[in-house]
Parts: structure tokens; sequence; C-alpha cells
């Protein structure tokens, strides 16, 4: 088969359903093959799809402003940055450890092209938003794309080591470097710009901000996953010398996801430091880098769900484990969370809804899989 | 959800009458009280001692201040500036908090600053942050800080130096914001008195290796002006002594401390004489101090995780947790008005602490003392910090007119 047509029949309706069809997929893979004929865009769209965003739509007006902003949009931003690992990870079989490195890239440059105070004023540029903030996703996708073709070339174990090592060499520039990054201080008051007579650095509107890249980033995830690129992607990631033999570039394929999870992963570095209002060393160093990747795998990297799941928990324990326990030993809860969820379904919080789901099912007798049997 | 809204009107009409008819009625009403330090990564056991601290100073008073019982809310921070503020937005927001205290370090409390300004309503007051630009560079208006800063404890050291005969040092100190305004307060009184600072080296914090520093230093310096923390001092002393090394040393706060004092190496001797300036001195004799520490080893015994003496971080929150306290009870307790009559108790009081009074200037930091100290031997041989001298009346511009004054960094000041 060439790869012209390896292709197309990766874009047919049977095509798809024998990619998704691998156990990560519940009941997808059949209602994929019922809508192929239905008009696509609408096709996917569920029940529970409608409930969720009405939720997340109604949340902020029931909710106080600090549950808004602290818990709805911080979650949200950390988990546009894990859905990128997600989508390199799950997707592309690359787990990067430097994707809140490029997080940090995209937030320095927004401090230092736009408004920033540091101790040395003459570091930010000053220049608007509409400019700072393009320029500075530019970059950072730049750098994630560069950091993609220096670690494309290994392994498993072997990226995370040189991407491990990418993202502490940042830190480390960010740390000592003074007239670029202004050192061990960085930048303060890197504030969300005022637009159309909102400030967007209120609860309200940064979390709608928030949530409508977060959406965006979901969904163009799941957009992806179902392009001939996204397949291809994974077909790499299932065997990488066959698809070479097919006739795939699959150091190019592997480089353009890098770019673009770069992107995601800029804009949340974006959100993120217009949520914290600074950026320093210490947001971009081992803690956070470790950080991501625990969110990333408390979810599950099975779905890209699975990213935001994980920044909802990973925050909610944050935020609140030190009102649960002894106020010296609160890390001893969120460790123990950590561990009893990773130890009980190695696939993260999606691994465990993915087990209940089953169990449900094979309790009933009239259940979906007796169904599947009678249908040849 | 229209229920309690409902019912939160109703209390708030209430709260509102009672109030109007008798100031009696404060004494119903707890005070909360947020308290954040650092109880996780570099800073872990220094937060926990902060916290013994602030807790000591709310015991003293039994939990009550200006009639009210004090109810204190903690959270713990890992010395990041980012962290620190969420940590506070959960206090102020979440919890409710009428009074905030903290943080610990120069970064978060700069950060906490910040936030300090969205939240008029609170009064911010500071755990042991000693970052100048705090209260220097777009101060808050809800912010205040009694403790005296990094350039703050050095003043006093310059002249000391000189005295010892040292007339030309070197500066060895770590490459970030606390080390430059220890040097700072270091220099502008040595330069101004005529030493001369030939070579300053800037070393990254948690460095292991200080050879390429060593061979730096010139042959015709006295001293050696080392601002190191903790770990990096220790191996600096040792990769020193390794080398051959036999200048003496002046310490800035944080260098000499008790593992320092430990050291078991040849050097050990050659500390003696080793100058410092500190806020805290264990061997300090006035009455308050003394009483301050017998009462933190007495709720605070090593058994139960205390230290032997209390640590600088412990003196410095008690004394901004006092501060917190005292005011309450010069306002009896009224925090109406969006605490307005709180915030000027706090601005005029003078505050007494165990090293001495401290007042306010108008950016609503401390005016306050510090130490000289000098490392002596006892008699069973054990290293200790003998005070040599206490300087009163610091304020933040270290003597300096306001508009000759800078802000320290790396070539500020300058005296080669």
């Amino acid at each position: 088969m060439s790869a012209a047509q390896w292709r197309k029949a990766m874009n047919s309706g049977a095509g798809r359903a024998a990619i998704s069809g691998r156990p990560a997929r519940g009941q997808t893979p059949v209602s994929v093959v019922q809508s192929g004929g239905l008009t696509p865009a609408l096709a996917f769209v569920r029940l529970r799809h409608v409930l969720v965003l009405l939720a997340l739509l109604a949340f902020p007006w029931l909710a106080t402003p600090f549950i808004t902003f602290q818990i709805g949009a911080q979650s949200l931003t950390l988990g546009l940055i894990a859905l990128s690992l997600t989508f390199l990870g799950g997707y592309g079989g690359m787990i990067s450890l430097a994707q809140m490195t490029v997080a940090g890239i995209a937030g320095y440059m927004v401090a230092i092209f736009g408004a920033a105070a540091s101790s040395d004023a003459s570091i930010s540029l000053g220049w608007p938003w509409w400019l700072a903030v393009p320029v500075a996703i530019a970059i950072a996708t730049l750098c994630a794309a560069f950091i993609g073709w220096l670690s494309v070339r290994t392994e498993g174990i072997y990226t995370i080591m040189i991407t491990l090592a990418v993202g502490v060499a940042f830190y480390y520039l960010c740390l000592q470097n003074y007239s670029v990054f202004n050192g061990f201080q960085g930048f303060q008051r890197v504030q969300a710009p005022s637009v159309l007579g909102l400030n967007w650095r209120d609860p309200l509107p940064f979390y709608h901000l928030v949530l409508f890249w977060s959406l965006a980033g979901y969904f163009c995830v799941k957009y992806l996953l179902r392009a001939p690129f996204g397949i291809a992607l994974q077909g790499i990631r299932d065997n990488p010398r066959r698809m070479n033999s097919l006739g795939y570039n699959v150091t190019a394929h592997r480089v353009a996801a890098y770019a673009v999870a770069g992107v995601m992963a800029a804009i949340g570095g974006v959100l993120l430091v217009w949520y914290n209002g600074l950026i320093g060393p210490g947001s971009v160093g081992t803690s956070w880098i470790i950080n991501i990747l625990v969110i990333a795998v408390l979810g599950g990297m099975r779905h890209p769900i699975g990213a935001f799941l994980g920044a909802i928990v990973f925050v909610l324990l944050q935020t609140f484990a030190i009102d649960l326990f002894d106020r010296e030993r609160f890390n001893l809860v969120i460790g123990g969370v950590f561990l009893v969820i990773v130890l009980f379904s190695p696939d993260g919080l999606l691994g465990w809804w993915a087990g209940l789901q089953q169990r449900f099912s094979t309790m009933r007798p009239t259940g979906r899989t007796s169904h599947r049997g009678d249908s040849p | 959800m229209k229920q309690s809204k409902r019912r939160f009107v109703r209390t708030l009409a209430g709260a509102a009458v009672i109030a109007a008819f008798s100031g009696a009625a404060f004494a119903q009403q707890t005070v909360k009280i947020g308290l954040l330090a650092t109880l996780e990564g570099p800073f872990a056991a220094g937060g926990a001692d902060g916290m013994r601290g602030a807790e000591l100073a709310i015991k003293q008073k039994n939990g009550m201040a200006g009639g009210r019982k004090i109810e204190l809310i903690k959270a713990s921070s890992d010395a990041k500036p980012d962290v620190a503020v969420n940590a506070t937005r959960k206090l102020v927001e979440q919890d409710k908090v009428d009074i905030m205290v903290g943080p610990l370090s120069g970064g978060e409390g700069i950060a906490v600053k910040e936030y300090s300004k969205t939240q008029p309503n609170i009064t911010f007051i500071n755990g042991s942050s000693g970052a100048q630009a705090t209260t220097l560079v777009n101060p808050s208006s809800n912010f205040f800080r009694f403790n005296t800063e990094g350039a703050q404890w050095m003043v006093g050291l310059g002249k000391a130096a000189l005295d010892k005969g040292y007339k030309r040092v070197m500066v060895i100190a770590e490459d970030y914001a606390f080390p430059y305004s220890q040097v700072q307060g270091f220099m502008s009184e040595y330069c101004r008195l005529g030493g001369k600072v030939p070579v300053k080296a800037w070393v990254p914090l948690g460095g292991k290796d200080y050879s390429s520093v060593i061979a730096r230093i010139p042959k015709d310096v006295d001293a050696l002006v080392v601002v190191l923390g903790g770990a990096d001092a220790v191996n600096f002393l040792n990769q020193y002594e390794a080398a051959g090394g036999d200048k003496p040393m002046v310490g800035g706060s944080i260098t000499v401390s008790q593992d320092i004092l430990n050291y078991k190496g040849k050097r050990r001797d050659s500390l003696v004489g080793t100058i410092a300036g500190s806020p805290i001195a264990d061997a300090y004799d006035a009455p308050e101090f003394k009483a301050f520490v017998a009462d933190y080893q007495k709720n605070y015994p090593v058994s139960a995780g205390g230290y032997p003496s209390p640590s600088l971080f412990a003196l410095v929150y008690y004394i901004n947790m006092k501060a917190a306290l005292d005011g309450l009870d010069a306002v009896k307790g009224d925090l109406s008005g969006g605490q307005a009559k709180y915030r000027e108790a706090l601005q005029n009081m003078t505050l007494k602490t165990p090293v001495g009074d401290v007042k306010l200037d108008s950016n609503r930091q401390a005016i306050g003392s510090t130490f000289v100290t000098e490392v002596v031997k006892d008699a069973q041989g054990n290293l200790y910090n003998k005070v040599l001298r206490k300087v009163d009346g610091i304020d933040q511009m270290l003597g300096m007119p306001k508009s000759e004054f800078q802000m320290g960094s790396r070539d500020v000041p300058n005296c080669p």
C-alpha cells in the first residue's frame, strides 16, 4: 500500500474505527461507524457535551469569585498546558518534560515585550498586548519546534532526559541572566489587558477567556486526532519503523507534533502568567515541570479530557488539603492521593472511569456487551 | 442559593445594628488572622519556626486582642511567589481573614504586596520577607512591615570592619536580591568611611564549586565579606581552607549561623573574630530579649521540635504578629470602616519588641535596631556570637537622603 492509499484508508470511516478501536476507547468506535454519513460537525455532539458546556458556563455565576478564579481558571490554564503533554505523550508517544518550559518562554516573552515591573525597568519593552502576545506565542512555538527537533531522535526515557535537561537549562538561564530575564526576581505585575471595556484580570472575564482557549485546545486536539496528521502520528507512536517504510517522514511528523503542542503550551503559558501576575525562575523550575507531568498522568493520557480532570484534582488538593489535615503535614495528603490514584489505576482518573463503566456494564446482562454480541 | 443570600443580607443588617449600638459587640466576634509561612521547600525549617514565633505572640495574650478572640488560620507556600499569592488569596477570599500576616521570603513579599492592592479592606502585615523593593518601589497602602530588611541588618558592620583594620575587602555573595541588599548595607557605610572593595564576586545560589572565586581573591585585601547562606557558606569555607586561604571573614546575616559555628575543619579557630550583622543575637542580654527566649523555650522545647534558641524567623514573625495584636488592642478590636482606624494605629504605634522599639516610616517600613556580632570561644571551647554593638533607629534609606538613595544591585554601591 502506498502512503497515499494508506492515508486515504485512514481517512475513511473504517480506517478511523480501526485506529480508534484500540482498547483505550470505550464506546466511540461503534458510533464513529454509525455516524460516518452524518454531518461531521454535529455527529459528535452528544447530550453530555451540552451538559458539560452548560455547567462550565454557569459555574462562575454559582461560585464565589475566589472559586471561579483560583480553582476554575487555574485548573483550566494548567489543564491546557498538560493537554499539550497529553497530546504529545498519549498520541505521539513522546513524553516531553519541556512543556512547562515552552509555557514559561511564552510567559517570559509577554513580560519582556509587554508591560511588566522589574528591578531593571529598561527590560520590558512595553508593546501593546495585541503585538506582544502573538510574538510571544510565535517565539515559544519556535522554541517548542526546536526542542522537538533536538529530542525526536530519542525514544522513551531518553526523550524524558533530554527534555528535562532543556527545562532545567532554561530554569538556570532565567535564574542567572539579568539582562533579559531579570534573574532571581523575574517580572511582577504582568497583567491581562483591559479590552472592550472589560478588565480581563477580573475573575469572571478571565475565567471565560481561559475557558474559551481551553475548549479551543480541547477541540483542536479532538479534531487533529481524526485528521490525517493525527492518524499518522498515532501510527508513528505504535510503529515508527513501519510508518517510515510506508513513506512517512517520521521526524517531520514528530517535530510538527511538538510545534502543535507548543502552540497550546504557549497559550497556556500566556494565560498562566496573567493568572499569576508575575513570572520568575520558580515558575519554570523542576517542581512545575514535574507538576505538569503529574497533572497529565493523574487525569490519564488516553483522552484529552484527562488533562483537565487531572488539573482540577491537582488544584483542589493544592488549595484545600491544608484544611483537611494537620497543617504541617498536608503534603502527605497530596502525595497520598496521587499515589492511590496512580497505584490503583495506571491510567489515572480516566482509567478509573473506564473500569467503573466496564464493571457496570458487565453487571447488567442487558448491557452493551450483550448487545454487541447480538449484532453479528 | 437565594436563601443563603437572604440569610447573608440579614446577618449583615444584624451586624450593622449591633455594631451601631454598642462597641462591646466586638467582644462577641472573633478576629480571623491568616498566617503564611513556608512549610515546604528550601525554607521549610525556617517557616515552621516562624509559625512558632507568631503563635507565641498570640499565646502571650491568651488568644485575645482588643477584647476579641483571635482565630488563626495557617497556610503554607514553598518560597515561590506564585504559590504564596495563591495561598494568600485562599486565606483572604475563601477563609475571609481580617488581617494577613506573611510571607517569609523576599520574592514572595513583593508578590503578596502587589496582591494586597486588590484587597483594600484587608490589612497585610509582613512575615519575615526582607526584599528592599517591597516597601520602596510601588508601596501598597495596606501592606505593613515591622521588621527591618537585609540592608538595614548590615548597618554598623562597615565601621566594625574598619575598626578591625580591614581597609580593603573582597565581597563574595550569592547572586540575587537579598545578598545585594546585604552587601549594600555593608558597603554604603564602609565606602563612606573610606574602605575599598576592589572585587565583588557574585556566585549562583546553591553553587558547589568555588575554586574560580578563590583563585580571584587578590593578595592585597585584608578580609573577605562572605554573604552566603547555610550549605553554601560551609562549602566555601571547606574549599578556601583546602586552597590554603587565611584571610579573616566578615559575614552576612545568615552566614555565621549555627552550622558554621559547628564547623569542624582546621580553620575553625580562625573563625574566631569573624564579625557579622544580624537582627538577632543569641547572646543579647537585655531583659526583654531574655524573657522572649525563655518563653520560646518553655512553649517549644527542643523535644517538641523547637530550636535551642529562637531563630531569626521566629523573632521576626513574632514581631510582626505582635504588631498586629497590639494594633487591635489600640483600637479595641474595631476593624470597621475598611480597617481605617486600625491602620492608623499601626502607622503611629511604637512597637515594643524583644530587640528594641520599632516605628514605621511613611512607606510603612520599620525603623529599628540591628546587632553587630563577633564570633568568640567560650570556656568549653564552643564558638558563639557575642554582641559587639547594637545600632538603633536604622531607617530604610540607611541614613542617606532619599534623593541619593539607590537600591542595592550588583553594581550599586561601588568603591573599587
